[in-house]
């Protein structure tokens, strides 16, 4: 979700530059107006699909169908506005209404997604038309979906993470399965390890940013492709990567155990992820709250976005 | 007023309709499928519930000569009970997607239907005779003493009330990692496809314990997906043959004859893209949403969006012909995307003869193509017009300024009243419309 604030400011900045000038004449001013009306209307068809792509988890599998339509809608408009240039001067333009924000709700996306970046993925120039994450890496096999897009992220991040492949990672019930709250139970402490242990860069990663975040979101895509899987557990090379999930069960056929096991399997969720890799080191619990309270506002705001 | 389907003078009239008048519809008692049977003598429907209804046609009584025999319940019965993946912590909806009918080969009927992710084999029989006087059991049913049997007798067959019954003989599961959308009965009729959104499998009706694989079009890494599998269907005569549709309004004809795997098309059948009318929802509305051989084989039609086509199953670079659904709504398309209408998929069908072509619209409008005579008629399925043989009058919608009186404007159509499924009898003019939680039954006029 893009705070409607720096789309204005965007388009804004945009047009300020024609109606300043004297010698502008009147056909180009409408010819510019049109494009920038053309590039709003763009701008929320994006918004409009990414939100939709987040809104896929539901108690039923989501339509796969629906999902690989709106994303290869939001792959085409990303496409074209890395084309015209827009791409670049959003992503700067939202960099920087990033770096004087706190931890409100829908910054916390970039939080995380800023956490995971490491040095190599700052050398990026250009970003990337979709599908930018290059996931040779991820290793592919794991029994929860969920989990393999953290596990993806976490093994990428522990290893080398390759220069072309900025990795992001991507809570996976972000913000629209209210369910996940009462579920929370304290998270897994391997998972505390694992990202404490690595370097959270807590300044601005510039650009990255908001690609990654919009990266990310179409991870949203990939992951509700992916949710479809069911792949046999494979050994992983990552020796945290086994810890982290050492208590995972596949073979959960019992009822009870399912339902009261499930709650407790470290999936990920938005609020393990982002206790585990905050740079001011907060105490879990009181970011967590901060966080859910911000959680719940966003899921309101996208209620009304949309309308229901 | 001219009809189509059937010459100048056809007309379409109300006969029947079925289901609840509340406007509060339960979501279970939405109906999700439609499907006559190869005689046309029976009609089965299948609802958001996992139940399915047949309804049997009653033979036409000599004392009303003018009306065409009407659809009555037959048998009602659960097909598939909601789930629980447990491994996914998902539930499995029990939501009918498809039934198509076997071909009778003996007293009684078989019928597959399938749900997301299982398909089930059900037979429906009648009885409506007993049998009376058995010599070694008792009326009811105790053995009778061996040493107390006399005498001989022949039971005889006693007549009682008609007794229909469903039984799944057949499950097949664990086959579909995906959302089944497709089920087509081979020509041979001992061999089936199932389709979901990635992969395509071929079952013998008799083994449920193995499919064979025939498409399989999901890539290595997930993150690649781009072009999901919509429909698929067997070609009516050639048991080889089979086309499946994608969501980037391509279909491909594979022959089985050519390899175990049919990645490989031997036919692909695509229409070049009007460069003009390019959009950001191009692709999205060129996504075919049902594909549907004639009765012939040597056509097969596709729906998308906004159009139905039709191919020449010979030339793959393009329709025969096109019909416009609703192009009215092609300067609605951002709206519609919003509330996600754009994603409704609507079925079509063919007539018996293959001279006309039938699909559905939103506010219960259906739409029907005479292939011969070009002309197309816009129907609704209300009940307003639900008098017994009443003529059903053409509808239109108003796209310019000017809306003339009777016509209906793009704005005042009820987008959630959808009519996704429909059906043809194979012989007669008999359509059935399923409009939410209401199945329409309508026939020409009868002079």
């Amino acid at each position: 979700m893009f705070p409607k604030g720096t789309k204005r400011k965007f388009s804004d900045s945009r047009e300020e530059p024609v109606a300043g000038g004297e010698d502008v004449n009147q056909s180009s001013l409408a010819a510019v107006r049109m494009l920038s009306s053309y590039s709003l209307q763009r701008q929320s068809l994006l918004d409009m699909s990414l939100i939709k792509l987040q809104l896929c988890h539901m108690l039923v599998e989501p339509n796969l169908c629906r999902s690989v339509l709106i994303a290869n809608t939001v792959r085409q408009i990303q496409e074209e506005m890395t084309q015209d240039g827009t791409w670049q001067i959003m992503t700067q333009a939202l960099s920087a209404a990033n770096a004087a924000a706190q931890c409100s709700a829908d910054r916390l996306v970039a939080t995380e997604v800023l956490c995971r970046q490491t040095e190599a993925a700052q050398g990026e120039q250009v970003p990337k038309p979709f599908p930018v994450v290059g996931s040779e890496g991820c290793p592919a096999e794991e029994v929860l979906e969920e989990e393999e897009a953290a596990a993806a992220e976490v093994g990428m991040t522990m290893s080398t993470v390759s220069p072309q492949a900025p990795t992001s990672y991507l809570p996976g019930t972000f913000g629209m399965d209210p369910c996940w709250e009462e579920e929370e139970t304290g998270e897994d402490d391997d998972d505390d390890e694992e990202e404490d242990s690595e370097e959270c860069g807590s300044g601005s990663e510039g650009e990255e940013r908001e690609r990654d975040s919009l990266v990310e979101d179409t991870r949203t895509a990939e992951q509700v492709f992916g949710t479809f899987e069911i792949k046999n557990p494979a050994p992983s090379p990552d020796p945290a990567l086994e810890e982290l999930f050492s208590d995972v069960d596949a073979s959960y056929y019992d009822l009870d155990t399912v339902l009261t096991g499930m709650q407790s399997v470290p999936k990920m969720g938005p609020y393990d992820l982002l206790e585990s890799l905050s740079s001011h080191g907060p105490s879990p619990l009181s970011s967590s709250t901060s966080c859910r309270s911000d959680l719940n506002e966003l899921d309101h705001i996208m209620e009304i976005i949309v309308g229901s | 007023m001219a009809g189509v389907g059937g010459g100048n003078d056809f007309q379409w009239c109300f006969s029947q309709v079925k289901g609840a008048i509340d406007e509060d519809v339960a979501e279970a008692d939405i109906i999700s499928t439609v499907e006559f049977n190869y005689s046309g003598e029976l009609l089965a429907t299948g609802d958001k519930g996992g139940r399915v209804v047949i309804f049997q046609r009653e033979q036409e009584s000599k004392n009303r000569p003018h009306s065409r025999g009407e659809y009555n319940v037959y048998s009602t019965f659960q097909s598939h009970e909601p789930e629980f993946d447990y491994l996914k912590s998902l539930e499995i909806e029990e939501k009918i997607n498809k039934i198509r009918w076997l071909p009778q080969q003996n007293a009684a009927h078989s019928l597959l239907s399938t749900n997301d992710k299982t398909i089930k084999l059900w037979k429906i029989s009648q009885r409506d005779k007993r049998a009376e006087g058995y010599n070694l059991k008792d009326e009811d049913g105790r053995l009778r003493d061996p040493f107390r049997i006399t005498s001989l007798r022949v039971p005889v067959l006693l007549p009682m009330d008609r007794m229909v019954e469903a039984s799944p003989r057949r499950i097949f599961a664990n086959a579909h990692t995906y959302h089944i959308n497709s089920i087509s009965v081979n020509s041979d009729h001992e061999t089936y496809l199932s389709a979901d959104d990635l992969r395509v499998n071929l079952w013998h009706l008799e083994i449920t314990d193995r499919s064979f694989n025939i498409v399989d079009i999901k890539p290595a890494n997930m993150e690649e997906l781009t072009e999901v599998i919509t429909a698929a269907e067997c070609h009516p005569h050639q048991c080889n043959v089979f086309v499946y549709s994608s969501s980037k309004g391509t279909i491909r004809l594979c022959d089985m004859r050519a390899a175990a795997l049919c990645d490989r098309q031997s036919k692909f059948f695509e229409e070049p893209e009007d460069p003009s009318s390019r959009s950001f929802f191009s692709e999205i509305i060129s996504s075919i949403s049902d594909v549907k051989f004639s009765h012939s084989g040597r056509y097969m039609m596709t729906r998308d969006y906004l159009s139905v086509k039709v191919w020449d199953l010979n030339m793959e670079n393009r329709p025969v012909e096109t019909y416009q659904v609703h192009e009215y709504l092609r300067s609605k398309l951002c709206s519609l995307y919003e509330n996600d209408c754009i994603f409704d998929k609507f079925e079509c069908c063919w007539n018996g003869a293959d001279s006309a072509i039938m699909t559905g619209s939103y506010n219960n409008f259906f739409r029907m193509f005479d292939r011969n005579t070009r002309r197309d008629i816009t129907l609704e399925a209300s009940r307003e017009n639900s008098k017994p043989r009443a003529i059903l009058k053409a509808r239109k919608v108003s796209t310019g300024g000017k809306r003339k009186k009777d016509e209906i404007s793009v704005d005042s159509l009820d987008f959630n009243k959808k009519i996704l499924h429909t059906a043809w009898h194979p012989k007669e003019n008999v359509i059935a419309v399923a409009a939410t939680n209401n199945l329409y039954i309508f026939q020409d006029k009868i002079n």
